[in-house]
């Protein structure tokens, strides 16, 4: 059931936003020169870091002769959230974490292409405000692309969630964490938004069916923007890094 | 430098308390008078492109163009009749064929290729070697020059003595010799150039960094030999002399263990400094880049400051600089 005090009588959410906006998204390429491919991303208050390392050669236990090995780690930093956590990565949370990001983006990777190899993904929250799973995925998707491994197309992910205002429903997009504890419906979707493909879907708390279709609608419509944003990060890091000496030896 | 205005608030404050703690901070203040700390804003942007027309980027997922009269290369797919980009980079036509090329990526071997790599195991009539590739490279037993021997069959011994010839964790030059069809290198090093490396540094890059040339192997004026490998991994030694290489084994070996000099470890420090900035500023390096950055880099009398980002930054900026004067002619 939508919480009943998401929404103020003016139609804004408890940060401020307007039910349709994200929140600011920073993002940067090749953070460290270590990995094969690294990124940070800032989504509002919520701060994660990326770190790809290969293809490089598998284990011979995990190894595959037909697709590349993905391989996640989500890890939160023990200062990262209100209350100090002990346990940064290995807990059921972290490794539910590390299972669905690796669905989403294993959805991405061209896996056909390597054989034998293993792809390594480590992810490190240094600031969790909610959407740590969105923040996380939409990292890992500008770290592959700094790595050079071929995807399909952009994985990006967003939350949606339902606030009331007098009779009417809006749909919220990019859920934030007081959002989140307000005990209020979260929907999470992993999507390939080029494609329109669905890579993983999660919800929490119960919603009316009648509901269901103009929160999916919303969050995807996130992904959509979502994408826009790492696009043009992308192109700027290219544009950066690009010297004229590149385009003579072609 | 807010460190500096910190210190200095401290400082005042402590001077009203007590002669002791004044002389303690004083040690300290001198300790990290040499400590620049950053804000995050102010921090160096390394990028010397001179960016009047960037090329097109492709991003992953974007169409190129439809499939009818087009054939597919590396970081391209079809989908939905259409050839889509799968990478992040800019678009190399031959002919009908579309490649895109990223920025950065693992190194794809091909043959002819000089490589430095470090031997990961010793295994049944081969070894193991990372050479920075998707996959580990194989030197196979038959394709090395074993001490003494000109052309011999190989013997159990010599199986046997693999591993005095080659150690885990030594680090090799060799060529490539073959490209299995999964992608994983064969090399060899049937050459006096290629073999074991003794004493050096080693700095890895990424391979896109590295022109493909005749020759990968530098004696830089400046004393200091350079081995570029293709793959990204660089190997700076002392200069060893010609005929050196010629002469007997023993000569060579005794070569090898002596201490190499203090000012010569300083050159080769300076070398790799001066790759470093190269790199950070993503220019091209063969030995021309090499050595025009190590001329600019003369004016720091110390190695250590080239590791500053604005000494690098100028080392890199003049340098292209100079290349593009060199281009112009």
């Amino acid at each position: 059931m939508p919480a009943a005090d998401l929404l103020s009588s003016q139609g804004l959410r408890l940060d401020g936003r307007r039910p349709n906006e994200l929140r600011r998204i920073r993002c940067k390429l090749g953070v460290f020169t270590q990995p094969d491919g690294s990124a940070y991303l800032e989504q509002g208050n919520t701060k994660v870091l990326a770190a790809v390392y290969g293809p490089h050669q598998a284990s011979k236990s995990k190894m595959s002769t037909e697709a590349v090995v993905v391989n996640c780690q989500y890890s939160m930093a023990t200062f990262s959230t209100g209350e100090r956590k002990n346990r940064p990565r290995g807990d059921r949370k972290s490794q539910e974490m590390s299972m669905h990001l690796r669905q989403a983006l294993t959805a991405a990777i061209k896996t056909e292409m390597y054989p034998r190899s293993q792809i390594d993904i480590y992810i490190e929250v240094l600031q969790a405000d909610g959407g740590t799973y969105c923040a996380s995925v939409n990292a890992a998707s500008l770290a592959l692309i700094d790595a050079g491994i071929p995807l399909r197309a952009y994985v990006t992910a967003c939350s949606a969630s339902l606030g009331r205002r007098s009779a009417t429903h809006e749909p919220l997009v990019d859920v934030s964490h007081i959002e989140e504890a307000a005990d209020g419906v979260c929907l999470t979707v992993a999507s390939l938004p080029s494609t329109g493909s669905i890579a993983l879907l999660e919800m929490s708390n119960r919603l009316h069916m009648d509901h269901f279709n103009i929160v999916l609608t919303r969050a995807m419509q996130g992904c959509r923007d979502i994408e826009v944003i790492l696009d043009g990060a992308v192109r700027q890091h290219l544009a950066e890094g690009w010297t004229k000496q590149d385009v003579i030896t072609i | 430098m807010v460190s500096h205005h910190i210190i200095i608030l401290v400082y005042e404050f402590v001077v009203h308390n007590s002669q002791l703690a004044k002389r303690e901070l004083k040690k300290t203040l001198e300790m990290v008078s040499h400590v620049s700390i950053k804000l995050a804003s102010e921090r160096v942007n390394h990028s010397v492109a001179s960016n009047n027309d960037p090329p097109r980027f492709y991003t992953p997922g974007e169409v190129i163009t439809g499939i009818q009269d087009f054939m597919r290369g590396h970081g391209t797919y079809a989908e939905d009749d259409c050839l889509k980009a799968s990478v992040a980079g800019v678009m190399q036509k031959v002919n009908k064929l579309i490649c895109i090329r990223p920025l950065k990526s693992r190194y794809v071997g091909e043959i002819g290729d000089v490589v430095v790599g470090r031997v990961l195991e010793v295994q049944q009539k081969r070894w193991k070697v990372d050479t920075n590739s998707r996959l580990d490279s194989i030197l196979q037993l038959s394709s090395v020059n074993l001490p003494g021997g000109e052309l011999r069959r190989r013997s159990e011994e010599d199986e046997q003595m693999m591993r005095k010839h080659l150690q885990e964790g030594d680090l090799i030059s060799a060529e490539v010799q073959n490209v299995f069809s999964d992608g994983s290198l064969s090399l060899h090093t049937r050459s006096l150039k290629y073999g074991k490396l003794s004493q050096g540094t080693l700095i890895k890059v990424f391979p896109s960094l590295i022109k493909r040339r005749k020759n990968h192997f530098h004696n830089l004026p400046c004393a200091v030999s350079v081995i570029i490998g293709n793959n990204g991994y660089i190997w700076i030694s002392p200069h060893k002399s010609d005929i050196l290489m010629e002469g007997n084994k023993d000569a060579i070996e005794n070569y090898e263990i002596q201490p190499v000099g203090k000012s010569e470890r300083e050159t080769m420090a300076r070398v790799k400094n001066c790759i470093l900035a190269l790199v950070a500023s993503k220019m091209m390096l063969d030995d021309t880049s090499i050595m025009f950055a190590f001329e600019e880099s003369l004016k720091y009398d110390n190695v250590k400051e080239l590791l500053d980002p604005e000494a690098m930054l100028d080392v890199a900026f003049l340098t292209q600089h100079r290349i593009n004067i060199i281009a112009e002619e």
